[in-house]
């Protein structure tokens, strides 16, 4: 069994609406049933409401695998970045440390690195992953490369991320604006620049109401 | 050195140290026995095999890395008291009594915890048999009574007919008990669990249940034989034992078994992680928080430029993409994406200056 080629995840942290839903039902995947792999971060709280759903990229040459010491990530033919292997994981928190999408968890109390597998139970199976299949808002959508085109007219995926010299190919696509010719999504260049939003103002809890009307 | 041939010869190294203590504890092969060549060869071949994967796997960076520091902490002179407690405490709960396997659930801590002391059991007889280091013989005077030699020392002395006389003799019975206690739970896991189901794969997962089923299927089959059957058949199925066994011998370096050599690794980690709890930690260069031991990120960007990442900030404070934590590069992703939106979807960048000002609302035209 293996996932479809035709079949891929599409993500777009800008619709996220931190709902949660992709949270919950994660843990219902029976890879790693109870336990919830995807991480939904607030992107700074001080600023912005805004949340993302971090899933794993399943990097074509992935990071964590090759720091891994005890050879315990191993990527299948259909380009899945599996969970570490049970027999072999130490448990040394390499590639939770290594990762630069910041995906793996370590699991202490198994001494087991885990992380999301695209609910490989479902997708080697032609099914969806379990975020994907309940995120109301589009930020996780998985299917055809000819389905997102129809939905997103004016967005196109790109799966190559760049952290200072170092590009990486993912199997998991981004959506970026099709109308800017975008060879890479720079990751590290948004060290220097703060998030997008509209400014909150936060004084809106103090006490600025206009005065009563009285009639 | 090219690693191949460095590992070729650890791999021989290894072979020939066993055969030389083969000879000398089997007393230049007077207490060998013949018959059981075939897996004596097994077992070398298996050595090779596995001291020139081992050494295959040691030379890959991450794991030299480790593998030397692990050392080098262990034995630190300070802390070496210390660490050979924990050591104890950790082969206790850590791999005598699986607990972190236990932990990950009951139905396979339960199978792990069989196959691995049968197995343990087993090797524990076998190979000191096969090797000649331990041989049994009856006690002059006295033919109700064996005496056990220890590389051709002698020991006790016991009842050939008495309970320990039994336990002794049906070792490997025992143990095949467990092993197979251990194969049913196994397979009845990985042919119940959907999450088992979608990974496993035969050569991975279900070959090895099948050799060491058959293995001691085998062995019990010759007690049986020689016990309640007068030795029927007992030629064959000595030979069909024999087969199960060098074959999986053979396979030992290839195969799943292969973690019974790494799993050592986990001990040198456990200190390794200990020590760099107790030492200088560092903060994101991004959010300030503190994230993992300068000693664990010093290795890794040692460990990526070896292995030829190019993670390193050019003309940035941060240096290295390193030395910011999981949870930033999370928030970075985003960021990195929304920002190319910019003027597309709305927003535009939040000024930290702007948005933390005592600014009045704007007036609502």
């Amino acid at each position: 069994m293996s996932v479809p080629a035709n079949h891929e995840f599409f993500i777009d942290p800008g619709r996220c609406i931190g709902c949660q839903a992709c949270v919950h039902a994660c843990s219902e995947c029976d890879t790693h049933r109870g336990h919830s792999m995807i991480h939904l971060e607030y992107i700074d709280r001080g600023l912005t409401t805004q949340t993302t759903p971090v899933v794993c990229m399943h990097c074509d040459s992935p990071t964590c695998a090759e720091v891994c010491p005890a050879d315990a990530i191993k990527r299948t033919a259909d380009g899945v970045v599996q969970t570490a292997r049970k027999p072999r994981c130490i448990a040394c928190n390499n590639c939770v440390l290594a990762c630069p999408f910041g995906v793996p968890k370590m699991m202490s109390q198994f001494e087991l690195m885990m992380k999301c597998d695209m609910c490989y139970d479902r997708t080697s199976t032609g099914k969806k992953p379990m975020c994907a299949t309940v995120c109301p808002s589009g930020a996780l959508y998985f299917g055809t490369r000819e389905e997102i085109e129809a939905l997103r007219t004016s967005a196109v995926p790109t799966n190559r991320f760049r952290f200072g010299g170092q590009v990486i190919h993912t199997k998991v696509n981004m959506m970026v604006p099709a109308n800017r010719s975008v060879e890479y999504v720079d990751v590290a260049s948004a060290l220097n620049e703060a998030p997008t939003g509209q400014d909150i103002e936060l004084n809106i809890l103090t006490d600025r109401r206009p005065a009563a009307t009285t009639t | 050195m090219n690693e191949r041939i460095c590992a070729t010869i650890w791999g021989g190294a290894a072979t020939a140290a066993l055969a030389l203590l083969i000879v000398l504890g089997s007393r230049r092969l007077d207490h060998f026995d013949a018959a059981l060549i075939g897996y004596t060869f097994a077992t070398l071949f298996a050595t090779f095999g596995i001291a020139y994967r081992y050494a295959m796997w040691l030379q890959r960076p991450p794991t030299w890395r480790y593998w030397v520091r692990g050392w080098q902490l262990f034995l630190q002179p300070r802390l070496l008291g210390r660490n050979l407690i924990q050591l104890a405490r950790r082969l206790g709960v850590m791999f005598a009594l699986n607990a972190f396997i236990w932990r990950r659930g009951t139905l396979r801590g339960a199978a792990h915890w069989c196959l691995m002391w049968g197995c343990v059991v087993a090797a524990a007889i076998t190979f000191p048999l096969v090797f000649g280091w331990v041989h049994f013989e009856t006690v002059p005077g006295d033919l109700n009574a064996y005496r056990a030699y220890l590389f051709g020392f002698p020991t006790m002395a016991f009842p050939i007919r008495s309970w320990i006389g039994f336990a002794v003799f049906h070792g490997l019975v025992w143990a095949s008990l467990l092993v197979i206690i251990g194969v049913m739970l196994a397979m009845k896991r990985r042919m119940t669990d959907h999450g088992a189901a979608a990974l496993q794969q035969f050569g991975e997962d279900y070959l090895p249940l099948i050799a060491l089923f058959a293995i001691s299927a085998t062995g019990l089959m010759l007690t049986a034989s020689y016990t309640w059957m007068r030795g029927y058949a007992y030629d064959f199925l000595a030979i069909l034992h024999a087969i199960t066994v060098i074959l999986t011998l053979l396979w030992l370096p290839f195969g799943k078994f292969f973690h019974i050599f790494q799993r050592p690794a986990q001990l040198g980690v456990s200190f390794y992680k200990d020590i760099g709890a107790r030492s200088e930690q560092v903060a994101c260069r991004r959010c300030g928080e503190a994230f993992a031991s300068r000693m664990h990120v010093e290795d890794l960007i040692e460990v990526e430029r070896a292995l030829g990442y190019a993670y390193e900030l050019a003309n940035q404070p941060a240096e290295h993409y390193q030395w910011i934590c999981p949870r930033c590069r999370r928030s970075l992703l985003a960021i990195a994406q929304a920002n190319l939106w910019t003027g597309l979807r709305g927003g535009e960048p939040l000024l930290l200056d702007a948005a933390l000002t005592d600014a009045p609302p704007a007036t609502a035209p």
